[in-house]
Order: structure tokens, then sequence, then C-alpha cells
């Protein structure tokens, strides 16, 4: 059997992953951290683009529009949380009238269907929140908010249970190719054998391709810092709510998240280092202040964390997918904004075009959907009753603001691709997300990790490299 | 669905002695419940001493304190129910609240009361920039790591916040060895009681920087360092001032926040200031049959006065269950002038109470000052005061005579004065 290797388990590398599971292949995914959604894809808007933005004519606007169209159906098939608001464009001055304009001539130029221009008055009649300001605003209906990073280990699960394996903590340091076979080798000196490589590795695709190829690309990490609020103030937005772009990016945005929280965000700004996703006071600042002209009545108060996350912005201005000039070595780099968006159309893409390749032959025995942790939170108390009559675990309310209970949390350890530490769990069930920040929960979700795990309650981790204990106390020493 | 005539959410120091006081006052249709597997809430890992000087006249540790009211309520047979989490309260008095063992339990209740306590403010709340590692703590879940589990949350310990459980586990932290290199307070002064400041900071060494906070916190996977600064009187960092501290720990003492999602899921009008209910003088809140007690309906600086302020809702709501008497007219309470709030915000205008305690806070420190209450013009009271801080909670008693002039108005003034 043809051998493929993923190299990154980010939405892309995930989506991958499962569009290719599809095929008869023995499918690899090598990751460096120790869970898949821990690099841009945990730490991004979380939009569903409508398509008006990117250039006419690039990979961009193409996999743009092709991905949005395929939220629904993909919602559904992999369970996980997406919900089509329709997004605003505010335009804050008579003068940026014509920019609306082209943004909108853009947007039906690129094949964006429900465009439409309002006035400052029609805007706050939607969304009475926004800005007097406001002149006029582009209202994109088709404009969605997606999990992102729920929606990655939907499809890593879906993916594992399609037979494919996800390696973790395995850092990729060297690549070559012996005759026709490209060997992998990871920090922990093991060595992975494969016909083709595809090359998912988000902010660090261009090492790996400049490990290989000739043809050489850069890419910067362009760090966007955010601020979370909790859901009490999740009204002040319905729609995903932009200013005006800028050559930077998007602006500042505010949006409701699927979960009901609101999110402001992100800046844009190039960064040294690829691991820097450290939020900065400037950077909270700034997003704080552009914030409030769209939503002036935001209230810091009710902001319950901030974190930042660097995307993977090619200095050739578009995504780059394809096979480099190594036979063998494929790209899929450089996915920036739009790129959570664009990736269910170019996971597909990539995998008709490696099957097609590698002569693989689509599987008779493919399973499309995955169905995700029941969540005990959303459900009405008779779904309630009859899962606790089957789990007791299911009564065990663990996170008190976000209403997470020891079953999901269970569950979310020992499914495929399962949580390893306390982000992980946090990530596949919201403990540890609501307004104490896992204040009252850590400390029980530790515990059932370490249960579940069999590993030493101070060996579990809040995320990769992160113990959160150092120890035992020093036993007899009380004070008084 | 189960009915019972009294449902206290909360097992902690508020729900116990609610229940108690209920009890004692005739009510025996009581159930409580409480999330954690044992009674006595958070006073189980408040190992410290310094508990029950008011209403013992004895220093106690947080779980003896707990321990006395616990037996109270065994010894008279009252119900509870362990690891069980409401999920809501409506407005109509009906509590979802589920378990491992019943399920999904609806009750009816007749009255019910809040006594669900408050949480930390975590490090979001604040805008703390920096790496989201491991190794940041708020200093209760700390001081749970410690007292409860047993395990180091870290060695070297930088404390944001001197909030009464921030500068505790400064010493506690010590105690276990180790080292703790600052308690940084964004404020001029402290919002934590004088007692704590000595004894848990000041006697160990420990610096203690007023008008400092923390402007990035540095380190992949743990900690490794916090970069602390000064602060303007606007309270903006001022980044030449900035000086690193290594450290695999930081813990936040930032604040504390009633809990009143449940309430206010149940329609209970909450103060913005307080975050909890408006109640009267009976602790019944803007919900006929419901009231609030102890830290979910204002954060209190000692036990005893929770255990005080939770007998007379225990009170309230057993006579409220046996005369549904509700009250619709209401004399309106109002801090001003340095009073940053005062609970009760209202008093019924049919009060019959012999004594009324009015609690307070002040927004910032003032020195030799009156703290004076007005009934509409006439200054009724009036308590000459050297210091008042933030950090302590301010009383005032008013006897009969008082509260009939204060009755007969619409509007009663606590506020600070000149001397």
């Amino acid at each position: 059997m043809r051998k493929v290797l993923i190299i990154g388990a980010g939405i892309v590398g995930c989506s991958v992953a499962r569009e290719l599971s599809r095929y008869g292949a023995e499918i690899t995914v090598l990751e460096k951290f120790n869970d898949v959604s821990c690099g841009t894809t945990k730490a991004n808007s979380g939009i569903v683009h409508a398509g008006f933005d990117a250039k006419p004519n690039t990979k961009k606007a193409k996999f743009n529009l092709l991905g949005n169209a395929m939220f629904d159906k993909l919602a559904k098939e992999l369970d996980f949380p997406f919900k089509r608001n329709g997004a605003l464009v505010l335009c804050f001055s008579e003068e940026d009238l014509p920019n609306l304009y082209d943004l909108y001539q853009r947007g039906v130029a690129n094949g964006v269907e429900e465009l439409q221009t309002l006035t400052g008055d029609q805007v706050r009649e939607i969304e009475p929140h926004v800005s007097k300001e406001v002149v006029a605003a582009l209202w994109a209906k088709t404009s969605g908010i997606v999990s992102p990073y729920e929606m990655a280990i939907a499809y890593a699960e879906n993916a594992a249970a399609n037979g494919v394996k996800f390696l973790f903590e395995k850092k990729v340091t060297k690549i070559a190719k012996k005759g026709k076979i490209w060997q992998v080798e990871t920090q922990d000196g093991a060595v992975y054998e494969a016909d083709m490589v595809i090359n998912c590795a988000g902010v660090h695709a261009d090492d790996l391709n400049n490990m290989v190829s000739d043809k050489k690309i850069e890419i910067i990490p362009r760090k966007g810092e955010y601020m979370l609020y909790d859901k009490t103030c999740g009204y002040l937005a319905q729609r995903t709510i932009f200013q005006m772009p800028s050559k930077m990016g998007k602006g500042i945005l505010v949006a409701p998240t699927t979960h009901g929280n609101l999110i402001t965000g992100p800046t844009a700004n190039d960064v040294d280092s690829k691991d820097d996703i450290n939020t900065s006071f400037d950077g909270l600042k700034e997003v704080w202040e552009k914030s409030l002209f769209s939503v002036p009545s935001l209230n810091k108060k009710y902001v319950i964390t901030q974190f930042s996350g660097t995307r993977a912005h090619s200095t050739s201005g578009d995504f780059i997918i394809g096979m480099s000039d190594k036979r063998g070595f494929y790209n899929v780099a450089g996915i920036e904004s739009p790129g959570l968006t664009s990736a269910p159309a170019i996971a597909v893409y990539v995998a008709e075009d490696v099957a097609h390749i590698l002569a693989l032959d689509r599987k008779t025995d493919f399973i499309a959907t995955r169905k995700g942790i029941p969540h005990f939170a959303t459900m009405s108390d008779t779904e309630r009753q009859k899962l606790i009559a089957k789990n007791p675990l299911y009564g065990k309310v663990v996170c008190r603001c976000e209403v997470v209970t020891e079953g999901e949390i269970v569950d979310s350890i020992n499914r495929p691709v399962g949580a390893k530490d306390v982000d992980g769990v946090k990530r596949r069930t919201r403990a540890g997300m609501g307004k104490c920040q896992s204040g009252f929960c850590m400390e029980s979700v530790m515990e059932i990790l370490a249960r579940e795990l069999g590993i030493p309650f101070e060996d579990v981790l809040k995320s990769q490299g992160g113990k959160i204990v150092i120890g035992k106390a020093k036993n007899g020493k009380v004070e008084g | 669905m189960i009915e019972k005539n009294l449902v206290i959410i909360g097992g902690g120091p508020a729900g116990l002695a609610a229940a108690k006081s209920a009890y004692d006052n005739g009510e025996r249709d009581i159930l409580i419940l409480e999330r954690e597997n044992v009674l006595g809430g958070i006073l189980n890992q408040c190992i410290h001493n310094g508990f029950g000087l008011h209403t013992f006249k004895e220093e106690l540790t947080g779980p003896e304190y707990a321990k006395r009211y616990i037996d109270e309520v065994i010894k008279r047979g009252i119900e509870y129910k362990l690891e069980t989490t409401v999920l809501k309260v409506s407005n109509e008095k009906v509590v979802t609240a589920v378990n491992e063992y019943d399920g999904l339990m609806k009750i009816q209740a007749k009255a019910v009361i809040f006594a669900c306590g408050c949480r930390e403010r975590p490090r979001g709340g604040i805008n703390v920039a920096g790496s989201r590692c491991a190794g940041i703590f708020s200093a209760g879940t700390a001081q749970k790591l410690i007292n409860i589990d047993g395990y180091m949350p870290g060695k070297e310990v930088v404390i944001l916040g001197s909030g009464d459980i921030g500068l505790i586990m400064a010493r506690r932290m010590t105690f276990e060895g180790a080292k703790v290199k600052a308690v940084v307070e964004l404020m001029p002064f402290s919002s934590g009681l004088n007692r704590n400041i000595v004894q848990c900071v000041k006697d160990f060494d420990i610096p203690l920087l007023f008008s400092h906070t923390v402007v990035d916190i540095k380190g992949e996977g743990r900690v490794s360092s916090v970069v602390i600064a000064e602060v303007d009187s606007k309270l903006q960092p001022i980044m030449s001032t900035a000086q690193e501290i290594p450290c695999d720990t930081l813990l936040l003492s930032i604040g504390l926040i009633p809990q009143n999602e449940l309430a206010v899921g149940a329609q209970v009008s909450v103060s913005p200031i307080t975050n909890g209910a408006v109640v009267d003088e009976n602790m019944m809140t803007s919900v006929d049959g419901i009231f609030e007690c102890g830290n979910v309906l204002h954060v209190h600086d000692l036990v005893d006065f929770v255990s005080k302020e939770s007998e007379d809702a225990g009170k309230s709501a057993a006579e409220y269950i046996k005369s549904g008497k509700v009250v619709r007219d209401y004399v309106q309470v109002v801090g001003m002038d340095g009073v940053r709030y005062v609970v009760p915000q209202r008093i019924s205008k049919t009060c019959a109470l012999d004594k009324l305690q009015l609690k307070m806070r002040v927004g910032n420190v003032h020195k030799n000052v009156r703290l004076v209450v007005m009934a509409g013009d006439e200054e009724i009271y009036s308590k000459k005061k050297q210091i008042v801080t933030p950090g302590e909670m301010e009383t005032v008693i008013l006897n009969r005579e008082q509260i009939e002039k204060v009755i007969k108005g619409e509007q009663m003034i606590v506020a600070l004065k000149g001397e």
C-alpha cells in the first residue's frame, strides 16, 4: 500500500488527512505538539468568510468560495459548531464609501452571493449596538462562524476512524529522498518512510519546504491578538462585524462565537519568532481601542481571557498548493486567512490530486460521519435524564461555569485522538472556558486525566511541556 | 416534581448558617444542595486560623469553623445532597439540580436561599499580557492544590494582588518551602485585611509593592519570569520602571466576584456595584421568596459576618414560608461621597426590626472622616473614623428610634464627611 506522510495536524493537516482517507493508502500524520489543533488553528477568529475580500482569480478567492459553501453539510457530517450568522463591514466615513463599493464589486467578481450595502441606520436596525459613527456597511449573508479547534478535532477523529494514524511530539528535523522513497526524521530519532510527503506545517511550512526544495518559500508569522468576553456580552453582536480592511489585514472584528461568547481582534503584526504566541500590552490595547469604534458599549470587565496566534503569511501573497519541484513533496503552505474557510475545499482538492498522482483507489468503506461528545449544557432535560441513566458520570458537573460533566471529560480523553492534557480537555469539552477560567475545575480535570491516562497527578500537563504542579507538598508542615 | 419548603443552594458557611437559623425559627422542610463532596465550602481549604473570633470568641481554622456549623446542621437532621449541581432556578422557584445518584431533579420550593459564594477574578479580567503557559493560578486554586490535594504549585512565586487570599497564600507558600519574591498591588493600598498584611507578608519580609502591576508573563510550557512595573496615578504602567523577576509561578489575587448566574436566571435584580442581588433588610431579593446571603450577596472580609448575615436570611425565609408576606414599599438606601455600596440596598417601610445592620465598603482610603447616615435631611447617625479602607467592611447598626425615622422617608443616605 502507498504510504503518505502528512506533516502538521492543524486544520489543514487534519482536513487533508480526512479527505485522503477516502482513498486506500497508509496515512500517517506527524505533529510536533502533543495534540491536534495546537498552532494557528486554536487561535484565530473562527470566521467562515463570505469571500469578498480576496483578490479575484487567486487561490484564496477560489478556495474561499468553494470552502464556504461546504460548511453546512460538513458541520452536520462531522458534528462541529458552525453558524451562518452573516457579516458586516463597517464604513466610518463618507470618504470611504468608494472603497466599500469596491469591496462589494470585488465580492460580486468573486462570485459571492447575497451581498448588499446598508446605510448606517439600516446597520443599527439589525445590529443596535453598532456605533453611531457608522455611515454604511457591506452585508454578506453567507459569512459564518465556526469553532476552529473543534472543527480540526472533528476532522482528526473522523480521519482516525478511517485508519489515519496520528503521531504526536514528532517534530520533523530532516527530510531526505532515497530513490523514490522519502525519509522523514523526527526529533526523537525515528525515521518514517513515504511515497508522498504533504507539508501542512503552518507557520513552519517554509522550513520544511526549504529543506528539500530549490524553490524557496518564505512564511512570515503574523501575530493576531484577541480578547474574549463572557457570554453575557454575546448579545452585543449577532453578526461578524468587520471594519474596512487595511493593508495589514481585515482590521479589528467584533463577533459572536459559536458558543455565545464575544470575540474582538485580531491585531496584525509581523513578528520575528514563529512560536511567539504571547499577548502583548500594546496589542491588547490596540484590540481594545479599535473594537470600541465598532461597538462603543463594550465593557472590559467582562473580558475572560486574551490569546494570540500567528498566521502563516506567505510572501507570495497567495496560498501555495501543489507538488514542489521535488516529486513526492507536496506543499499546502501559506494558508492564512481565509485559510480556515478554505480548508475543506483545499483538502478535497489536495486529496484528489494526491490520489491521482499516486493512483490510489477510492475506498468503499469510508465512514463519512463523526459524532461529537454529547454536550450536556445544551441538551433538553429529557435528553439529560436519558444520558445519566446510561452513564451516571453525566450527572456529575465538573465545570460549573460551562456546565461540563465528568462523562464528557472522560469521553474526551478516551475517544480516538483524545485529550492528553488540561487544555486538550478544554478544547474538546469547554471545561475551563467559562467565567472562572478553570479556577474551580482545573484540579478536578487534573484528577480525571491522571485516572484515565494512568499517570501520577503531578505529571498532568496544562499543555505540552507545562506541568501544573511541581510535586508533593512537604508533609507535616502546617502553618499556625 | 419534588416539593420542599426551603431549598438552600450552597453548603458553605452561608448555606449552613441559613439552614440552622431557618430550622431554629420553625422551618423543618429544608434541603441544602452542595456541589462538592463535603459540606463547608471554601472554609475546607482555609486551614489557617483566625476564624470565629466574633462568633465563638476563639480562634479557629477554617475546617474547625465549618465543622461547628456542619455539626449543628446534622444535629437538627437537616437534609442535604452532596455533589449536586444546581443547573437552573426559575422565577417560580423551581430548582433544577443534577447529581450522579438522583439524576436530574426538579424541586418546587416555597423559598430559595442563594448561598453559593463567589469566584476569583481570572487573569483575563485585568488584561495581563504575555504567555498562557502553566504556572499561572488564581490564589484560591493554588490554596486548594496545596491544602486539599497536597501538591505544590511552584517554588518561586510572584503574587499579583493583595487580596486576603493572596496574602494568606504568600505565607502558605513560604511555609511549604517556596520563595515568594514579591506581592505586587496595583493600588496604592491593599484590599486585604491589615492583620493579613502584617502576619502573612511583613512578618516574612516579603516585599509588598504598591502601585505596581505585572506587565508581561514569560515562559514556554511553564512560567519562567514575570515583568512588573510601577503604575502612574491613572494606574497605567510606566514601562521605564519595568523589572523582570525570574519565577515559576504567578498567583493572582485580583478580586472576588459573587456568582449570580443562577440568580440572574431567576430574574433577580443584581447590583452592578456588588455584583450581588439587591436585597432588603430581610435579605430578600427582588423576587418574592428568593433570598441571598454570604459572598454571593457581597464579598465579606470575615466568615463571622457571613454567618450572621445568613442567619438573618434563614430566619426571614422561615418567616416568609409561614406568612407569605411580601413587601412592596421600600426606602431606598444610597451610598455616596466615598461610600461605594451599602447592603441592604432597600428597607421595607414596614420594617419592624429593633436593630438594623448596614454593611458597606468605601471606594478609597480616607483618613479622619465621619461615617454618617441621613434619613431625608436629618443626620441620624455619625461615627468618627481615623481611617476607612476598601479592604475593610464597615458596619453601622441603627436602633429602633433611628429605624423609625428612616422608614418614614423615601431615601436613606450613607456617606463619608470631613470632620
